[in-house]
């Protein structure tokens, strides 16, 4: 493979000479010192050049918007944590609120529940204090009535007892001591 | 049928520029492809728009942005960042150059070891002149490595301050002989495809296939490799910066 590849070449390359005019005399191209010169000064303009163009005008581009893009996302997430923080404060007074508004609620029952009984409890003393005067004042009536009742009671017991002595005895019996008499059996 | 691998590599004057001494400079197809890649990343950086959603062209640009940027930064830190453009533009000259020197009938400014060593020097020089200005004779302790014992340390210095001088050799040459041996090895089997065809007919054709097969397994590897070479030029870059920034590491 060797020598058909050498053999190729040779005749390719010196055919290619002849028809370059002799420009290149048959020599590996690149250890042709001759093209060195020309290589090296374009080499060094446009190298020089593509490196002007690089860290003046497409670095900075890229690099901005590469920066811009960070500091756009960047903003948007700080954003939405100051949205979110926000709703979650609103959130929390709002149950706050809820909470307090509740308890309000409570305390006002139960405000109006005790009033409510401290005000039935007062009508029902008053109506208890006035049914006891009435009772108090219908025990005396009955305590005068039965004082009433029991003396003519003695007065009668007297009398009957001093009628049933005179008509066993036809002796009129002495108004004291049937009085006397009548009182030990009414204690007894 | 010829078949000549080196022809692609030829320097064809188009026009000429001027003399300095007794050298011609001229405006060669090599100064073409350097200015046709010149132009292809300038319109890729600046013609891209700064939407705050890129499109397609943008998103290239940022990428290669970040790569670049997260190459250095991880290799030679936040202060290589200094450095940015110039790992930059060389990686992008270089990418750049390279894939379009893979398309069929281009040059490939990259094959040619002037380019790369001057390229190459300019990292060398960078690092050097760099290096002494920020930390003084203190940059030289990269020749000075950690933790030797002293009865070898002569032995290690040596081969430290020869390996420093000798990068420039090894980060040209690596790059110049990947294009150089690829673009080569695809066309001399791309080249029995042909050859095959014409000189045994319809068995050539059937010939042909295998060449063929590997000419298009060889064209991805070349794609690999023009990406590959370009990033392995940027990042030892970096890592050659990284010794003038912090030395003795």
């Amino acid at each position: 493979m060797a020598e058909s590849h050498g053999g190729a070449k040779a005749p390719a390359t010196d055919a290619h000479t002849e028809a370059d005019g002799g420009h290149h005399a048959g020599a590996f191209p690149p250890f042709e010192s001759s093209t060195f010169a020309s290589q090296l000064v374009s080499l060094a303009i446009f190298f020089v050049l593509l490196y002007v163009i690089v860290s003046k005008l497409a670095l900075p581009k890229v690099g901005g918007a590469i920066e811009a893009r960070q500091n756009k996302i960047e903003g948007d997430l700080a954003e939405a944590q100051t949205l979110k923080d926000q709703s979650e404060a609103a959130l929390k007074a709002y149950e706050g609120e809820l909470a307090s508004a509740r308890s309000r609620a409570q305390a006002i029952g139960n405000e109006s529940r005790d009033k409510a009984n401290a005000q039935a409890e007062a009508e029902r003393k008053t109506l208890e204090d006035q049914l006891a005067a009435k009772l108090a004042e219908a025990e005396k009536t009955i305590a005068s009535t039965r004082a009433t009742a029991m003396s003519n009671v003695r007065g009668i017991a007297a009398d009957a007892a001093g009628t049933i002595v005179q008509q066993l005895t036809g002796v009129v019996p002495d108004t004291a001591s049937v009085n006397a008499a009548v009182d030990a059996s009414l204690k007894g | 049928m010829k078949i000549d691998p080196i022809h692609q590599f030829n320097i064809e004057p188009l026009f000429t520029l001027g003399h300095i001494g007794n050298h011609t400079i001229a405006f060669t197809n090599s100064s073409l492809y350097m200015l046709v890649a010149v132009a292809i990343i300038s319109i890729l950086m600046l013609a891209s728009g700064s939407q705050l959603v890129p499109g397609r062209l943008q998103s290239v640009a940022e990428i290669s942005y970040e790569f670049v940027a997260s190459t250095i930064r991880s290799t030679a830190g936040t202060e290589g960042m200094k450095f940015f453009p110039l790992v930059f533009s060389l990686f992008m000259f270089l990418c750049v150059s390279n894939l379009v020197g893979v398309i069929p009938y281009t040059f490939t400014i990259s094959s040619h070891l002037i380019v790369t060593v001057a390229l190459a020097l300019l990292v060398f020089f960078t690092v050097l002149i760099y290096g002494v200005a920020k930390n003084g004779l203190k940059f030289f302790k990269i020749f000075v490595p950690h933790g030797v014992p002293g009865y070898i340390l002569p032995l290690v210095m040596f081969i430290e301050v020869l390996s420093f001088f000798l990068r420039p050799v090894s980060h040209s040459v690596r790059l110049f002989a990947n294009m150089l041996a690829g673009h080569i090895a695809l066309k001399v089997f791309a080249g029995f495809v042909a050859m095959l065809g014409f000189s045994l007919g319809a068995i050539g054709w059937v010939g042909g296939v295998l060449p063929l097969a590997l000419t298009i397994s060889l064209y991805a590897l070349e794609i690999l490799v023009a990406f590959l070479q370009a990033y392995v030029f940027a990042i030892l870059t970096c890592i050659y910066l990284n010794d003038a920034i912090h030395p003795g590491h």
